[in-house]
């Protein structure tokens, strides 16, 4: 048997949460008093948890590594937020928004733990509403809807392209409000270092000030690391530049499973890179895909033309343009999900269709939007829809205070008008499904230690919907963890603060000064950075949109190379005892060195194609879905979770097979 | 592009800084501001000097946390962009470029170009939230309607990002538009008007108490705001002030 218990209650799905939650132990209010938690990470899942634990009366530690909690990098996520709440009348409902989450992870994601989230979706929206979230609303004063791929309904809440940003700032007010009440102490600019373990349990991390340089210890009853995804393995990403895997890291070091690493989104609309001095890369929104038309030429001296600067898009006619996406997929054109809509945006680049200098690009078109709206403006104010300077005049005003913070960001960031010529853009690497395995209490293998938002694995699956990340983040923090922490907590009133001068600190942080003084003193003549790209370029070329076992062992053998070059001929200048910026991307990168390799043997050990992983050796051969990916549920269908035994090439697989009553596994198509 | 750079340096926050010199040369205009400091730092490092110390994270001009003064501007001379937003098309070749760190006395330098800017998070822990549970049973998101009009202009002032560019611009080191979109942000909306006054009072004593200076109206913090927060918020507040000095109970 294996030695994974997800510990998913008995019963009818729809029945399992709210029957765990009546059976969880609750502790006391008195007793919450002399109880720590420590969270790592404010962002969506650290910030609402922090707030939540501190409001039901827990102490709070929080840490994160920016200047303020409100910087963590769910600030950035822009198109929106899904819940089951069915405001439009289209026929949504928990059980279809759960059915959606499955489908679109490609069935490789906990199914009780997906119907969770769908059901306590309709709560985010609530709590986020009264907290004075301003969604977007129509001119009755309700909430506004749109649509993201995968889907096909209108479920999901928005705020322009700054939802993350709306719900971010929500949860840190909430956190404002219990730090003013001393309930959270709050530690910015303050790094995990490590994870302190006492007789087995989780009792503490090791952390540095960023800005003193000082370690030091902080102990607790539990810990939760909320500390996002690790996309910045490929260097270049849409992450935040400080986004690392650190915290989720150390913890797998001490004794916590790492599930399906090798599950990476590739999100389809950022803008392509344009240079080599490149440090990230920018989303555009898939909500831009609500009302934008991605084509490329339809003939290939055409895309040589537009490359080479001859031709322009809107020199080409109708019948030149190739809607690949419309064309391939008629039932959900360009609202595919992200996986689908990558693969098929390198497939025409690859087939040389490409329309940047690169060859790496494609279009996203919003002439026929803005003359649909502007249509229907024009209409509305009894002005004449044949008018097509004022039709587009106006249909541009429409899509402007749709996504104008986006049109605007792409304007300064590529120099080109997108009202007026289409965007181009290129899939780039921005969320993993995989990470820390939890349990449905979301405990990680280490006891007293969670995982929560994308730090964890369970209910994105091979692929995550849009507009899915914002939600779980906040349904971990809001409303999953904070009740199923108690069911551990309680049998910890009797502990008793957890003291600090100890032999299990003290060894902690030895190893931790240990590795800072390697790093200041090592006089290598090489940057961070220039390690950092270089295992960048190794996972995007073999480990990316494509994969095979060629690729995947030579990737296994070049970064453990990248590695050993690493650690021999690194160079961090300054010291470590004052703000070291160089020093602690050090530390990050040694981190991705060694999950990069582990990310390529899972990679490696999953030989189907399923959602964000695809297998060159797994597609379908003929009939309708003719080249697309092949999953298979024989072999395959479970949560891969690694141990660690040292060098990531002895990581040991434990498999939790996943089983699906309430959904029947069928061939994901789109077409 | 060939580049001298003029740049603050000072070692920690007790240390005397200066300014220093850095030529840099073939910088692509389609390079943004932070890139082509990227490139200066990994030649510094190759040179065995001290990279330079900026804050930046996000780099999409949300998470505010760069704040660069360049050429005497709160995030450079482009119009409604942080500084990982700018440019260097916006440059000429063979420009000089000064770069500084946000000055305010509210703002204490940590190292280089980074300072402290934790007085903003202690302004609105003073009462910059909606005193709610995060149960989860509030009443259904659509119970209350909200016209539009107040919904949109409650978001427009949710937009700051805290980036501190309007204090750094300010003559007097004033937060009026930081503090003033949280205020109006809630003082819009009916789940924040119920704490309005308090919100006020509080949030604005934080501020005189932290060493922020008084507003005069100049407008500076409006023109520099990356996200184009309105001084109507200024306006607002002081209305939500008064009010609640004068009339309210909450004093």
């Amino acid at each position: 048997m294996s030695v994974l218990d997800s510990k998913v209650p008995d019963g009818p799905i729809k029945d399992k949460w709210t029957k765990h939650k009546n059976n969880i132990d609750v502790v006391n209010p008195a007793n919450k008093r002399l109880i720590d938690v420590i969270v790592v990470g404010t962002g969506l899942a650290g910030g609402s948890a922090a707030a939540s634990l501190a409001e039901m009366g827990y102490n709070v530690k929080a840490f994160c590594y920016q200047d303020s909690p409100r910087r963590a990098h769910s600030i950035a996520a822009q198109g929106g937020i899904n819940a089951a709440k069915n405001y439009q009348n289209d026929g949504d409902s928990t059980y279809r928004l759960f059915y959606d989450t499955v489908k679109g992870g490609d069935y490789r994601s906990r199914e009780a733990n997906v119907y969770r989230l769908a059901e306590v979706s309709a709560n985010i929206i609530d709590q986020c509403v009264a907290q004075g979230v301003p969604f977007a609303r129509d001119y009755g004063g309700l909430l506004d809807n749109r649509s993201f791929g995968g889907v096909l309904v209108s479920r999901t809440f928005y705020a322009k392209g700054q939802t993350g940003q709306q719900l971010l700032l929500g949860a840190y007010s909430a956190m404002n409000r219990q730090i003013n009440k001393g309930k959270i102490r709050m530690h910015n600019r303050h790094e995990m270092m490590d994870l302190v373990k006492v007789d087995g349990k989780a009792r503490g991390i090791i952390a540095r000030n960023l800005v003193t340089g000082e370690i030091e210890r902080h102990s607790a009853h539990a810990v939760v690391i909320a500390s996002g995804g690790y996309g910045n393995v490929f260097f270049l990403s849409t992450n935040a530049m400080g986004s690392n895997v650190s915290a989720a890291w150390k913890i797998h070091k001490k004794g916590a499973f790492f599930a399906n690493p090798c599950y990476t989104q590739i999100h389809p609309t950022c803008i392509p890179r344009s240079g080599d001095d490149q440090a990230k890369l920018t989303l555009m929104s898939e909500s831009l895909r609500n009302d934008g038309r991605i084509w490329v030429p339809a003939k290939k001296e055409d895309a040589i033309a537009v490359r080479e600067g001859k031709k322009k898009a809107i020199d080409l006619p109708e019948e030149d343009r190739d809607y690949y996406l419309e064309r391939r997929y008629p039932a959900f054109g360009n609202l595919v999900p992200r996986d689908v809509a990558s693969r098929a945006a390198k497939e025409r680049c690859d087939a040389g269709f490409g329309v940047n200098n690169t060859g790496e690009a494609v279009y996203l078109d919003f002439a026929a939007a803005i003359k649909r709206y502007g249509k229907t403006e024009a209409s509305i104010n009894g002005l004449n829809t044949e008018d097509e300077a004022l039709v587009i005049k106006l249909g541009t005003k429409v899509v402007e205070s749709k996504y104008g913070n986006l049109f605007q960001m792409y304007e300064k960031i590529t120099d080109e008008n997108p009202y007026v010529l289409p965007m181009k853009i290129y899939p780039a690497v921005h969320y993993t499904m995989g990470g820390v395995w939890v349990d449905y209490n979301l405990m990680t293998t280490v006891e007293g230690c969670y995982a929560a938002g994308e730090a964890n694995f369970s209910e994105h699956g091979a692929n995550r919907l849009g507009a899915s990340a914002l939600m779980q983040g906040l349904a971990d923090g809001y409303f999953v963890l904070p009740y199923t922490i108690g069911n551990y907590l309680a049998k910890e009133i009797r502990t008793g603060e957890i003291p600090t001068d100890t032999p299990e600190f003290s060894e902690a942080e030895a190893a931790v000064k240990k590795q800072i003084d390697f790093f200041i003193n090592n006089n290598g003549t090489k940057s961070v950075d220039h390690f950092h790209r270089r295992l960048g370029k190794v996972m995007w070329d073999k480990v990316g949109m494509s994969r095979n076992a060629k690729g995947l062992n030579e990737a296994i053998a070049e970064i453990k190379q990248i590695r050993e070059e690493f650690y021999k001929d690194v160079r961090v200048l300054g010291t470590a005892d004052g703000l070291n910026p160089e020093l602690e991307k050090a530390g990050r990168v040694a981190d991705f060195l060694e999950l990069g390799e582990l990310f390529a043997k899972d990679a490696l050990d999953r030989n189907e194609s399923c959602g964000g992983h695809f297998r060159e050796e797994s597609v379908e051969v003929g009939g309708e879905q003719d080249g697309e990916a092949l999953r298979d549920d024989v072999n395959y269908r479970y949560v891969a979770a690694w141990e660690y035994k040292g060098e990531p090439s002895d990581a040991v697989l434990h498999k939790e097979a996943l089983e699906f009553n309430d959904i029947e596994l069928k061939q994901r198509s789109y077409k | 592009m060939n580049l001298t750079l003029k740049i603050w340096r000072q070692k920690d926050s007790k240390a005397k800084g200066a300014v220093e010199t850095y030529p840099i040369s073939d910088i692509s205009p389609d390079s943004s501001f932070l890139e082509m400091l990227d490139v200066l730092n990994e030649s510094l490092i190759l040179k065995g000097i001290v990279p330079v110390a900026f804050d930046h994270d996000c780099r999409e001009g949300i998470c505010g946390m760069c704040s660069l003064y360049i050429n005497g501007e709160a995030h450079g001379p482009d119009r409604k962009v942080t500084t990982c937003q700018l440019h260097m098309r916006m440059f000429k070749d063979g420009d000089t470029i000064t770069i500084e760190p946000f000055r305010s006395a509210g703002f204490p330098v940590v190292k280089d170009l980074v300072v402290d800017r934790s007085a903003f998070d202690k302004i609105q822990q003073a009462g910059g939230y909606v005193s709610v549970n995060t149960s989860g049973n509030t009443q259904d998101a659509n119970a209350i309607p909200i016209p539009k009009r107040d919904a949109d202009k409650a978001f427009d002032a949710a937009t700051c990002i805290g980036c501190g560019a309007c204090v750094a611009t300010c003559k007097n080191g004033s937060a009026m538009l930081y503090v003033s979109a949280k205020v109006s942000q809630f003082s819009l909306l009916p789940q924040g008007k119920v704490e309005a006054d308090r919100r006020a009072l509080n949030m604005v004593g934080k501020m005189d108490e932290l060493g922020f200076g008084n507003c005069t109206n100049t407008g500076a913090c409006e023109v520099e705001c990356p996200k184009g927060i309105s001084l109507d918020n200024i306006a607002r507040m002081n209305s939500d002030f008064l009010k609640a000095s004068i009339i309210s109970e909450e004093k």
